[in-house]
């Protein structure tokens, strides 16, 4: 089983550099762009069969370290 | 009085912990690799220094809060024995849970490394109580990440609580509130951005670095 974990700065947490990413982008001509977040993937192969369980880890693994939850929000994919 | 100082991989302010320390208070001062499962007996304080410990990977702190030796400081911080996180040690200390809150990439994106100027907020504190009565100390940062961030009422209660010991007199980094260094509610574990470590004697442009060792180890 693959997971791939996304990490975002939480909504209310300044994004500085979702920021000056977004002023670049305009700086392109793409004026329309707005709330640019810039966050990370984290992928990588699970031994367990079962999604339920491997769910259940995995958030456990974005809780203890591949997430800081007083600024960053996570979602976890399995595939 | 004896201290240690502990060296994560990319620690880059062990030395001059371990310079200002000696300087400033005489104490005897340990370095203690991150792999080691103990700490020397007897510490009064134990530094967590500034540098890029692993890296900075995944979050500036966040594999140093992990390494094994960080669960005996974590048992002797909570035990009240004096522990200072300075710049990357204050990230490494709230992401191990022992300060609340967390640090921010800078405001301007831009890496800042000057002197500042700071307000002694609570100068009761066992770190400031040789300031006696000045309200302003000089201190230098140097950090990249050094943007306090907590909710609003963890703010509150910091600021409540009079565990805010130092404020920047001219925000540097975006710091919520102008908050520049911090302490739990016991008052034994300090987190700062600003390096009392480059501030421990008048050729460095300021000495006001020593103070806070010296009151650290006075209260010990």
């Amino acid at each position: 089983m693959r997971a791939k974990v996304h990490v975002f700065l939480k909504p209310g947490v300044l994004d500085v550099q979702g920021k000056a990413v977004e002023n670049a982008l305009h700086g392109l001509g793409w004026s329309g762009v707005e709330g640019v977040r810039v966050g990370r993937t984290i992928e990588f192969d699970l031994k367990s069969t079962d999604a339920a369980s491997a769910e259940t880890e995995v958030k456990a693994m974005c809780e203890k370290l591949l997430a800081n939850t007083v600024i960053e929000s996570y979602r976890v994919e399995l595939a | 009085m004896k201290a240690a100082v502990i060296v994560f991989p990319g620690s880059n302010c062990d030395r001059d912990c371990k310079v200002a320390i000696e300087r400033s208070t005489g104490a005897s001062v340990d370095m203690v690799w991150h792999g080691e499962s103990a700490l020397p007996a007897g510490l009064d304080l134990i530094v967590l220094p500034g540098g890029f410990s692993y890296g900075d990977y995944l979050r500036c702190g966040a594999m140093a809060a992990l390494s094994p030796v960080m669960a005996e400081v974590k048992a002797a911080a909570l035990r009240g024995v004096a522990t200072v996180g300075i710049c990357n040690g204050f990230q490494v200390l709230c992401e191990a849970g022992l300060l609340p809150g967390a640090l921010l990439r800078n405001e301007r994106l831009k890496y800042v490394c000057k002197p500042v100027a700071l307000e002694v907020t609570n100068a009761q504190t066992r770190y400031t109580a040789g300031y006696g009565g000045r309200r302003e100390v000089t201190m230098t940062v140097g950090n990249g990440e050094g943007n306090f961030f907590a909710d609003d009422a963890t703010l509150d209660r910091l600021e409540g609580e009079g565990q805010v010991v130092f404020r920047y007199l001219d925000n540097p980094n975006g710091s919520a509130r102008d908050i520049a260094g911090i302490v739990n509610a016991q008052g034994n574990i300090l987190g700062m951005m600003p390096h009392p470590d480059r501030a421990f004697e008048a050729e460095l442009g300021s000495a006001d670095g020593a103070l806070l060792f010296q009151s650290a180890l006075a209260s010990a």
